[in-house]
């Protein structure tokens, strides 16, 4: 942690908040800090946010501040380059992260090339937060975990909060950015809550945390996969396996340095996240392990932890199978050391 | 100055609005677009550039007369058809000729191309490969300009095409129930590629649909330099005054095809006579004479200053440094 960081948590009080609290503190302390960042989108306002993230903020800034868009996911991705290519800085919410395929084009085409596009001469500085991922029983359409494709997008950077700590201070991080940045928040983690510092402190985009230190192992994981993973290292200690984990963070741009440092170590990886295995994030994070120096360390194939190659169904059951739980983790971490196979 | 005051009384109110000075000034925009697109045509055609462009030859007078009453520091947002509305709003040829040709000392350091040009401190938030990009990035900048408190407006250009996007209809939504102040100026030139407008909207002009969003849709004759302005600067005034948008239908023609690729097949060699006799250029050209706003020396010298300009935009492109291979990661992100 660089000191500035910790200074400012030090000199602050920590608080146990919720997630959702966690990032409304932060959208609060932004607002109140530069006049240029206001939050928009569908319901944001007196409803609160369909999660209720935004909360009172509507109260406390009013309504030019805390603006309720019409559902028209392509126009307020649009409203946000524009508003932030002329010096404001928006952070847009979309409503259910699964809506923004409504508004790829103004995200992929526009906000992520057109600094590249103009050379230089202008920046995007704009925010998205998007909330995700399955658990909820909401099926197909408000469930899904679509990170990956924007982490195809060079001139985007895209976060993956998994603590309360990390979703104020990734947020906050991503406001001072001067690129587009989304933010994909997990719905099932909205209310969980943990230790967040009252003042503004910003969580550096782009590396990743070692959330326990191990041996035999790394696992390395993304958003509510990082709890799963932390809370089956626990169970795998009690079995004398010793695992490192990694919270990513960040899936653009990727802590590889972290990744390579802990694989050289353990000698063994595997990948936990949501979103479908085929072509994810797993792919990458193997291949950048078997591009690296790492390589040559391991003692075991790379083993992958995605979400099935199926949408997300609805019924309870499914909706479980369908993720990688705490069971698969264990049991598939106790293969790969107990037998060096997938 | 004298010579309008004289006329003034049989001049119609669209032409005596405009001051000699202005018009002489958007005359030689109007050629400048035009000599500018033919050189940009012929350097394709003699193998000095890749990729493709599209022109806009036969519209200069919507660019023109839509950007004529702006302020410096209003903002425009283009089309990939967007050589004359970055020309008219003030741009270097030179420098965009330079970025035409891919080279390092045009507008996006050859990063964008003719589909991409912006110049930012001129107030041009960019060209747009993508049909309707710019319209709901309109909406974010007349947001900006409100929570700002600034008296600028915002001018966005679309084709007709455009408008059967629903960025258009989520764009003029949102800019009338928070009266923004933009100014949507359609560029009806008849064709999306090759799709007739006839056969792509249902009602019979684009400015019909500024009725379902409560706002002015006026249609006006795209080829009439003085009309344009005219329906431009009182969309800008009720911009600037906080009443919100208009709509402004161009009807216009491109004169040459969609792009590099069209053969034509879908429009008749007649079709595109008729309107290449309704060239907005000579229009005006011979209006003015016909005005005395203009001695036909001086519509001499502001056609061959153009041409002059355009010639050293060509010395200055060819003669300027490709970007390095080295810098290609650069301006990916900003720092």
């Amino acid at each position: 942690m660089p000191s500035d960081v910790a200074a400012a948590e030090a000199a602050s009080q920590v608080r146990e908040l919720s997630y959702a609290e966690a990032i409304r503190e932060a959208l609060g302390q932004a607002m109140e800090a530069d006049p240029r960042v206001f939050l928009f989108g569908e319901d944001v306002g007196v409803y609160g946010g369909a999660f209720g993230v935004s909360g009172d903020l509507f109260h406390r800034f009013g309504q030019d501040r805390v603006l309720d868009t019409p559902i028209s996911e392509l126009g307020i991705a649009g409203a946000a380059v524009g508003a932030a290519l002329t010096g404001m800085r928006p952070v847009l919410e979309i409503q259910f992260s699964d809506f923004i395929t409504l508004a790829m084009e103004q995200i992929v085409n526009q906000a992520a090339k057109i600094r590249f596009m103009f050379g230089g001469k202008a920046s995007v500085p704009m925010v998205v937060r998007l909330p995700g991922g399955s658990g909820t029983g909401a099926a197909a359409q408000h469930s899904q975990s679509l990170e990956a494709w924007f982490a195809h997008v060079p001139g985007l950077k895209v976060v993956q909060p998994s603590t309360p700590h990390d979703a104020k201070g990734l947020l906050l991080a991503a406001i001072d950015d001067p690129n587009p940045v989304l933010i994909f928040e997990h719905k099932l983690l909205y209310k969980t809550r943990g230790p967040v510092p009252s003042e503004p402190y910003r969580v550096p985009l782009g590396r990743a945390a070692v959330r326990r230190e191990g041996r035999d192992l790394t696992i390395v994981a993304t958003s509510i996969m990082a709890l799963r993973a932390a809370a089956a290292a626990e169970r795998l200690a009690a079995d004398g396996i010793d695992a490192e984990v990694i919270d990513l963070r960040c899936i653009r741009p990727i802590d590889t340095e972290t990744l390579v440092a802990s694989v050289s170590k353990t000698h063994r990886l595997m990948v936990v996240y949501e979103g479908v295995k085929t072509m994810g994030i797993g792919a990458e994070i193997a291949a950048r392990i078997a591009e690296s120096d790492a390589f040559d360390y391991l003692d075991a194939p790379i083993v992958r932890l995605g979400g099935a190659d199926t949408p997300i169904p609805y019924n309870p059951v499914l909706e479980k199978a369908a993720v990688p739980q705490e069971d698969d983790i264990v049991a598939a971490a106790q293969r790969l050391v107990r037998h060096g196979v997938a | 100055m004298a010579t309008s005051t004289a006329h003034e009384a049989r001049l119609r109110p669209e032409l005596a609005a405009l001051d000699a000075q202005t018009l002489q000034l958007a005359l030689r925009r109007m050629h400048l677009i035009r000599k500018f697109e033919e050189m940009a045509e012929a350097s394709y055609m003699r193998g000095l550039v890749h990729g493709t462009m599209h022109l806009s030859i036969g519209q200069e007078a919507s660019a023109v007369g839509a950007v004529l009453p702006l302020h410096a520091d209003d903002y425009i947002l283009s089309t990939h058809r967007g050589h004359g509305h970055c020309i008219a709003k003030g741009a270097d040829p030179a420098r965009m000729l330079a970025e035409f040709f891919g080279k390092e000392t045009g507008y996006c350091r050859g990063r964008g191309g003719s589909m991409h040009i912006a110049d930012v401190e001129g107030g041009n938030l960019g060209a747009n490969g993508i049909v309707g990009g710019g319209l709901p990035i309109a909406v974010g900048v007349g947001m900006s300009i409100k929570a700002q408190r600034q008296s600028r407006v915002c001018m966005v250009f679309f084709g007709d095409g455009a408008a059967n996007e629903g960025a258009f209809h989520e764009s003029l939504n949102m800019a009338s129930i928070w009266k923004l102040p933009i100014v949507f100026v359609c560029e009806n030139n008849k064709y999306g590629m090759s799709m007739d407008i006839a056969r792509a909207m249902a009602v019979g002009s684009v400015a019909e649909r500024a009725a379902a969003y409560a706002m002015p849709g006026v249609s006006v004759d795209g080829n009439d330099l003085p009309a344009v302005a005219a329906a431009s600067r009182q969309a800008i005034v009720r911009a600037r005054a906080g009443d919100g948008p208009t709509l402004i239908e161009c009807v216009t023609y491109r004169i040459r095809g969609h792009s590099k690729s069209d053969r034509n097949l879908y429009r008749t060699k007649e079709e595109i006579e008729t309107w290449r006799a309704a060239d907005p250029i000579a229009r005006l050209a011979s209006e003015l004479l016909d005005a005395g706003l203009v001695t036909r020396s001086v519509l001499a010298d502001i056609e061959k200053g153009a041409a002059a300009e355009i010639d050293a935009a060509l010395a200055f492109a060819q003669s300027s440094p490709d970007p390095d291979p080295a810098q290609l990661a650069r301006d990916v992100y900003a720092e």
